[in-house]
């Protein structure tokens, strides 16, 4: 599937607001075996995904392991060549630049990582690791590279002083901070952080989160953010898509999807959610899903959440579901959505 | 302060304080020496867990969970004679079903082990010989315990693996580790532990690695493998929302001391620790949203070398100053504010409600 439908992305109106738009994206992983390395397969990790971000948002991409998000935002940095599809970037279609062209491409995109122990070189001092950018970019601020930094080191929350510190002189939080001062060096358009919080300690990652909230106001950031955790993304999230096995199931406002979820993907990993409050135990509704998720290797053909889905009819299992937009702003690939009005279905 | 009167502080539930509790923890100290000086792990825990009943002992990294629960099992490597390899220094008691475990043989523990407690990691992939089969390592751990030939262990292991719902038990018994999924690996070493019927399981975060549908899963299977079983679980987690899932306790852990201990339903609806308010303020939750600023706590968990003087929790405490200096030069014991619930915080009663229902809980 390459042809985007009825996508947020082909709305000419809007196209200005866009910062980002991916269509049909798609990266396979192949598996080569025997002495002639021939190819036997394929990871199926990204299958045809579009989605547009829009400038100042933020979008985030949720989903359970191997489904491809990490892939995706991997893509869209760059990091990765997609197999098939399309990425612009403030209005350049960026799919196949080598990597010398990205270079300067890398002052407007940059990436958080998850692990803040092995994304930071333990033999670069902070003041280092941070002025990197600049120097890597051949840039001058103005007031040198050095009070750059400083100021950068403050506006995360770090005390400048630490300028000659090396990385294992901080705790996880702080490593973590040092990243996020790194890729603000350049005051990037966008960043891509792909579980920018998942390890760190619940009261770290808080004053992650909110330091976050608070860069995006200061220095006008788009943010990409990728992570399993629902309760995170729904307080950062303007958008939320959520993915499946390499698709994109469920794509909507954060308020819509977290109000009235529509994929029964979505319904059963917003149930699986554990909430901190024990007076819910009894009153909610849990949805168990059976089984593991199928291999991407050999995805399960049509709808590829049908070999878990309670709902599964033939249909959804010899055609696949199109992501369309059921109610306003609210796309859905499903066949039997949840929360939508009857006899709708009949419709389609 | 003496062991008794330490005992005393031990919560027990109303109507069992003359019972002796199944396990019980008193005074547990546990100190590693290094070269840059002592860590503090574990420096004085106490608590009490009965019989069918599900602990959750909650903390951040480095509060002393996973070492407590080690302890228990007498998992940590003692110091040898001379001093040549440097192990971990244990002090206190450890009571499971009225025996002391501390003082006995390590010999003597390891025969317990599988047989009246046992435990599940967090990362079913490295607890696990990559080299055995699943069904080998199961059948192994029964045939420690029980006299019976390789033909009914076997038998023994396909059941317990089929009771924690893995499909074809009979086929799958002869797949090694790495041909399992995360979830079903960890499904597989929780039929390991329970093959034997342990009276007490300890769950070190079991469900951290594992995605949130698969958790669910998980957790699911560990209530009903309890009330099965009657056995008692102490659940080691970070994530609140898995304790109040499936926790009856909750012992809050802060730089190796317990600062609360109460029902689950005491530490969620009127938790009287600062830290637990904090660790409540912290989570994102799915009521929330966007714009809305997280109740963070200032600061970084303290280094267990250099542990802060008073209430470790001073330093990052905003309420720290309420009481002239007390916090910062005298450690607080734990103290009883209702039946079953225990806190250790300077704070006065009636000061703690206020805050908490004033300042707290509106934001939550």
């Amino acid at each position: 599937m390459t042809a985007p439908t009825d996508e947020p992305a082909a709305s000419g109106t809007e196209q200005d607001s866009n910062l980002v738009i991916v269509e049909g994206l798609v990266k396979h992983f192949p598996i080569r075996a025997g002495i002639l390395r021939r190819q036997v397969g394929a990871v199926q990790a990204v299958d045809g995904v579009d989605f547009a971000v829009k400038r100042g948002e933020t979008f985030s991409i949720v989903g359970e392991s191997g489904c491809g998000k990490s892939t995706t935002a991997r893509l869209l940095t760059r990091l990765l060549e997609p197999t098939g599809g399309k990425i612009t970037f403030q209005k350049r279609d960026i799919t196949h630049l080598k990597d010398g062209q990205l270079r300067p491409l890398r002052r407007d995109m940059q990436m958080i990582f998850q692990d803040p122990y092995s994304s930071l070189n333990p033999r670069h001092t902070v003041g280092k690791i941070v002025g990197a950018p600049f120097r890597l970019q051949g840039v001058t601020p103005p007031g040198g590279i050095k009070k750059a930094v400083q100021d950068l080191l403050s506006a995360v929350g770090l005390n400048p002083e630490h300028y000659n510190r090396y990385p294992h002189e901080f705790s996880g939080g702080q490593r973590q901070r040092i990243g996020i001062a790194r890729t603000l060096a350049l005051r990037p358009r966008l960043i891509v952080a792909d579980e920018p919080v998942s390890a760190l300690d619940v009261s770290i990652q808080a004053q992650v989160i909110n330091l976050l909230e608070d860069l995006q106001e200061e220095f006008d950031l788009t943010y990409v953010i990728i992570a399993h955790d629902l309760s995170v993304v729904r307080y950062v999230s303007d958008r939320v898509a959520v993915m499946y096995l390499g698709k994109i199931v469920e794509l909507a406002d954060a308020e819509a999807l977290y109000g009235a979820p529509m994929h029964p993907y979505t319904v059963a990993l917003m149930s699986a959610v554990p909430v901190p409050d024990t007076r819910r135990r009894q009153e909610r509704e849990r949805i168990l899903l059976s089984g593991d998720v199928p291999s991407p290797i050999s995805p399960p053909p049509a709808c590829r959440f049908h070999t878990r889905c309670w709902k599964a009819q033939e249909i959804c299992r010899t055609e696949e579901p199109p992501l369309v937009e059921l109610l306003p702003r609210h796309y859905v690939a499903c066949h039997f959505p949840e929360n939508y009005p009857q006899g709708a279905e009949s419709e389609r | 302060m003496t062991t008794s009167a330490l005992r005393d502080l031990v919560t027990r539930h109303p109507g069992q304080l003359d019972k002796q509790p199944f396990l019980e923890v008193v005074d547990l100290r546990v100190h590693f020496p290094t070269d840059d000086g002592l860590v503090k792990s574990v420096d004085g825990l106490s608590f009490a867990l009965d019989r069918g009943r599900t602990l959750g002992i909650v903390g951040e990294s480095g509060s002393g969970k996973s070492v407590t629960s080690l302890a228990i099992m007498g998992l940590h490597t003692r110091p040898a004679s001379e001093q040549t390899r440097p192990g971990a220094q244990l002090n206190g008691e450890i009571y499971l079903e009225g025996e002391e475990l501390l003082a006995k043989s390590p010999e003597y523990v390891r025969s317990l082990r599988g047989k009246k407690m046992a435990m599940i990691f967090q990362d079913p992939l490295s607890a696990m010989n990559p080299y055995y089969t699943v069904g080998h390592q199961i059948i192994e751990a029964y045939r420690i315990h029980n006299p019976v030939n390789k033909k009914v262990a076997r038998k023994h292991a396909i059941d317990m693996l089929g009771r924690v719902g893995i499909p074809e038990p009979s086929r799958r018994i002869e797949a090694y580790p790495h041909q399992f999924s995360g979830g079903m690996r960890q499904r597989a070493m929780i039929a390991m532990a329970l093959s034997c019927d342990p009276h007490l399981l300890i769950a070190d975060e079991p469900t951290t690695a594992l995605d949130v549908t698969v958790q669910a899963q998980i957790l699911d299977l560990i209530r009903d493998l309890q009330s099965e079983f009657n056995s008692s679980v102490v659940l080691i987690t970070h994530d609140l929302g898995v304790v109040a899932e499936i926790a009856d306790d909750v012992l809050v852990m802060y730089a190796g001391r317990a600062v609360e201990y109460g029902s689950a339903d005491q530490l969620f609806n009127r938790p009287a620790h600062p830290y637990t308010w904090g660790l409540l303020g912290s989570v994102p939750r799915f009521e929330g949203s966007r714009g809305e600023r997280l109740l963070a706590i200032k600061g970084t968990p303290p280094s267990l070398i250099h542990v802060p003087s008073g209430c470790p929790f001073h330093p990052r405490c905003t309420y720290a100053a309420r009481n002239g200096g007390l916090s910062e030069e005298v450690r607080p014991e734990l103290t009883p504010v209702e039946p079953g619930h225990t806190v250790a915080c300077h704070l006065s009663q009636i000061e703690r409600e206020q805050i908490w229902e004033h300042e707290i809980a509106p934001k939550l």
